[in-house]
């Protein structure tokens, strides 16, 4: 079936900023499909990103939008939520904005189970300040602070968060799109703190340093070393340093949901205590 | 009328009570006053205090600077808040848990009051002690009303314990009146 | 909590901010805990879920500003609470509320600072800071009360001066106001107004969140209120989205001050004390104006004609006022609880044409009546 994009985006805002071939596109589209097959109205919809190229995203996009400050889009989201629990608040953020300047942001919302989804494009670079290495960035690769590769360990995003107690986390790939849509709508209808975490590519920063300039080429990197959980698992610790899992990689519907949890409060205080 | 007080101890021994009732005690007389805590990173086992000011009018300057009654349940923390006292002035002390200068003896109305032991004998419960304490106030300055700290104490002592409190209350100002007749 | 058969409560400051938050329709708190300011987050944890209000800790003062920003923008009326530190990791967040236009208040209850300082005692050094903090330019208001009643007024002013003008508003108070107790009688719902933001009614798929056609203030509509709009910290034109246009930008940016500096009448507040025939002028605000007031009764009984100018409302600061009590005094005085700040808004006010005495004081121990005496005594 055929999915309509345009309800869901601001057609008056394109061309958008994006380079050619830029991995967020396909990000965007992810999340598309995902509202539409999940029929989230656009003004029941918020979208809150930080800085970044990635966090230009919600502009493109017709729900509710904000473009807050660097690696502070959770705690604002999580204001929203908390007001108007009954609406949907999804955040967008790159790996420098969501794990670096924004990460305890990013395991405080986690830990306290609010019913966010974060979607991170991780494309191991801070793309729009200049090509400077992120937490992501792969041990030696190469970045504008890093000329002689970078001596950093980079974070793995999908333990991190299944460390921070969220209760839905996966991972996908900017070269599936249709598997990456599947993660993301799950993790949009599953209640409760969702992550997704998307490899993703940056050829213009991240590429041109590290021998991809072209986009193909480094959608090819990434995509050569997806491989399923199950597949990774029977690997050998050698074989594991050359690939990475994707999949549905943590899920806990049992938990209970924090602004769920709130309203409970609230209504047995109404109980003991009519206004 | 101006009155400065000030209830120090050692954190937990819930002195900071006494203030609100003075303060509450003030406002059923149409009085003003006004209370500050100390208030430190270290609350158990510090010294601590708490300032009370009853004025007739609105109180413009809200700390002390001349104090008219003032008690201690510790040498710590008579030596830490036993400033700004006026000369001859009401000094309770424990004298159980309190050592003195020898000059302030003569310095001040030095009253000994085992505060701590009364409370234990007759209440039983260590909550108590900031009624006790404020007995000794009621007994020794006459600022407000005994029927007004009655009524505060009352109205603001935890459920329950309005009678043990009141009780103590009596404890403190009887006990005051027996040193203070033997002294003299 | 106190309450006697008068209906005067013996609160301490923090809890009167809280109460009267509550008061004003107050229904979205987030914190972090930093002394002196604790108990506002205490009792707002504690208020809030009653009347189906939403209270949060959250991991950092950044992400409390943000939250806070957040819930507004969905509707929320929305308060954070903290002191100094605190106040300087808030900062960025706090100019994307002015810039985004969310209405909302910030209560500091000072310190000693820099840095650390001196968590549990007072001083007033973060006045400059509440004008100037974040970084950019923008107009402020910040209201500082200096009695427990005008404490539980102003602060409802300040969530009403929020709403009204779309932007954040700064509560100041300090450590001595914050744990002080004294008597408070809040007032009836029925004596006090509640300002509203004004709410854009048009038709949704129409909505321009930055529309100022009809007057300098851009009609408000919550997120998930049938429209879907954007906003950004970037500077922006009518339909929240960025714009490098200078022009507009300049023009809009003068709007934001047009916004507070055009409507003065209802922003500021001063108060006067036995002012009339003074000779002596003292300018002081905070719990430093009682001190300043209680050596200016002493000084009155001595015979001297001295009289005080107390800022409530102290950004934007009251410049005409302090001009006119300022223009015929042969001394001013200004004391204040930090190392000189508010005076060189004295000296600028009064046209740097009146001799001027400073009386400083930091280190935790606030600055006494006799201490205030003593420079009226100097210069009478």
């Amino acid at each position: 079936m055929s999915v309509d994009y345009m309800p869901y985006v601001r057609e008056e805002k394109l061309p958008h900023m994006w380079c050619p071939g830029c991995g967020i596109g396909v990000v965007m589209k992810s999340m598309i499909k995902a509202f539409e097959d999940l029929e989230w109205e656009p003004e029941d919809t918020a979208v809150i990103s930080g800085i970044g190229c990635t966090s230009r995203l919600p502009g493109y996009m017709k729900v509710n939008t904000l473009h807050t400050t660097h690696g502070r889009a959770i705690s604002f989201a999580t204001g929203i939520k908390m007001h108007r629990s009954d609406k949907h608040v999804v955040v967008i953020s790159g790996d420098g904005d969501a794990s670096a300047i924004g990460g305890n942001h990013l395991i405080h919302a986690a830990r306290r189970n609010i019913d966010l989804t974060v979607i991170v494009n991780n494309n191991h670079i801070y793309g729009m300040t200049g090509g400077q290495y992120s937490p992501t960035t792969p041990l030696g690769a190469k970045a504008s602070t890093a000329p002689y590769g970078n001596l950093e360990p980079a974070f793995d995003l999908v333990k991190l968060l299944i460390g921070a107690g969220a209760t839905f986390v996966a991972r996908g790939h900017v070269g599936n799109g249709r598997q990456l849509a599947s993660f993301i709508r799950k993790a949009f209808a599953h209640k409760g703190f969702s992550f997704v975490e998307v490899v993703s590519n940056c050829h213009t920063q991240f590429g041109r340093r590290n021998k991809m300039a072209d986009p193909m080429n480094m959608v090819n990197w990434i995509s050569d070393r997806a491989v399923s959980q199950k597949k990774w698992e029977n690997m050998s610790a050698a074989d594991q340093e050359k690939h990475f899992p994707v999949g549905v990689m943590f899920e806990d519907t049992e938990q209970a949901e924090y602004c769920e949890r709130y309203e409970k409060l609230i209504a047995k205080l109404r109980e003991e205590q009519p206004a | 009328m101006h009155f400065e007080a000030r209830f120090s101890a050692v954190g937990g021994q819930g002195i900071i009570l006494a203030g609100t009732i003075i303060a509450d005690a003030a406002f059923l007389e149409g009085k003003h006053a006004a209370g500050s805590p100390t208030y430190t990173a270290q609350v158990r086992g510090g010294p601590t205090k708490v300032d009370v000011i009853v004025d007739d009018e609105p109180i413009l300057f809200p700390r002390t600077s001349e104090i008219d009654f003032f008690l201690s349940l510790a040498t710590r923390s008579y030596n830490r808040f036993g400033a700004d006292i006026k000369q001859g002035t009401p000094v309770v002390i424990d004298p159980n848990l309190v050592t003195i200068p020898p000059e302030h003896e003569d310095k001040y109305r030095i009253v000994r009051v085992p505060i701590i032991e009364l409370t234990s004998s007759e209440l039983g419960r260590m909550v108590y002690t900031s009624a006790v304490a404020l007995g000794t106030m009621v007994a020794l300055v006459d600022v407000i009303g005994e029927d007004s700290v009655r009524a505060a104490l009352k109205r603001r002592a935890p459920k329950g314990t309005e009678t043990y409190n009141l009780q103590a209350l009596e404890v403190g100002i009887n006990a005051t009146r027996e040193i203070l007749a033997a002294m003299s | 909590m106190s309450e006697n058969g008068h209906g005067v409560k013996f609160w301490p400051g923090n809890i009167v901010v809280a109460e009267a938050a509550v008061a004003a329709g107050c229904n979205f708190f987030a914190g972090y805990p930093i002394t002196p300011s604790s108990e506002i987050a205490h009792q707002m944890s504690l208020l809030l879920p009653r009347g189906g209000g939403h209270f949060v800790q959250m991991e950092d003062e950044l992400g409390a500003m943000g939250a806070v920003i957040g819930a507004s923008l969905a509707g929320a009326k929305a308060l954070t609470a903290t002191s100094g530190p605190g106040m300087s990791l808030k900062l960025e967040n706090l100019g994307f509320g002015y810039m985004v236009e969310a209405p909302c208040v910030v209560v500091n209850v000072m310190r000693g600072g820099p840095s650390t300082g001196l968590p549990t005692h007072p001083s007033q050094s973060d006045l400059m800071q509440a004008r100037w903090g974040t970084h950019g330019d923008h107009p402020t208001i910040a209201l500082a009360p200096a009695f427990h009643q005008e404490i539980f007024l102003e602060t409802i002013r300040a969530f009403n001066l929020a709403e009204q003008f779309r932007m954040p508003v700064i509560l100041l108070i300090d450590e001595v106001l914050g744990h002080l107790s004294e008597g408070v009688v809040p007032p009836e719902r029925d004596a006090y107004e509640i300002v509203e933001r004004a709410h854009d009614s048009g038709e949704p798929d129409k909505f321009l969140p930055y529309d100022v056609t009809a007057g300098d203030i851009p009609p408000f509509r919550p997120y998930f209120d049938g429209a879907t709009w954007h906003t950004t910290g970037l500077n922006h034109d009518e339909t929240g989205f960025p714009t490098t246009d200078a022009k507009h930008i300049q023009q809009d940016m003068y709007r934001h001050y047009r916004k507070v500096l055009g409507n003065r009448d209802v922003i500021d507040k001063v108060e006067y004390y036995m002012a009339d025939d003074a000779e002596i002028g003292i300018v002081s605000f905070g719990s430093t104006a009682r001190a300043a007031m209680a050596a200016v009764k002493q000084a009155r009984e001595q015979g001297v004609k001295v009289g005080l100018l107390r800022p409530v409302t102290v950004w934007p600061f009251p410049k005409d006022q302090v001009y006119e009590f300022g223009r015929d005094k042969k001394y001013l005085i200004v004391p204040e609880f930090n190392l000189g700040q508010m005076v060189y808004e004295v000296e600028r006010a009064v046209h740097f044409d009146r001799p001027i005495k400073r009386v400083n004081k930091v280190g935790g121990v606030p600055i006494y009546p006799s201490e205030i005496l003593a420079a009226i005594e100097e210069v009478a």
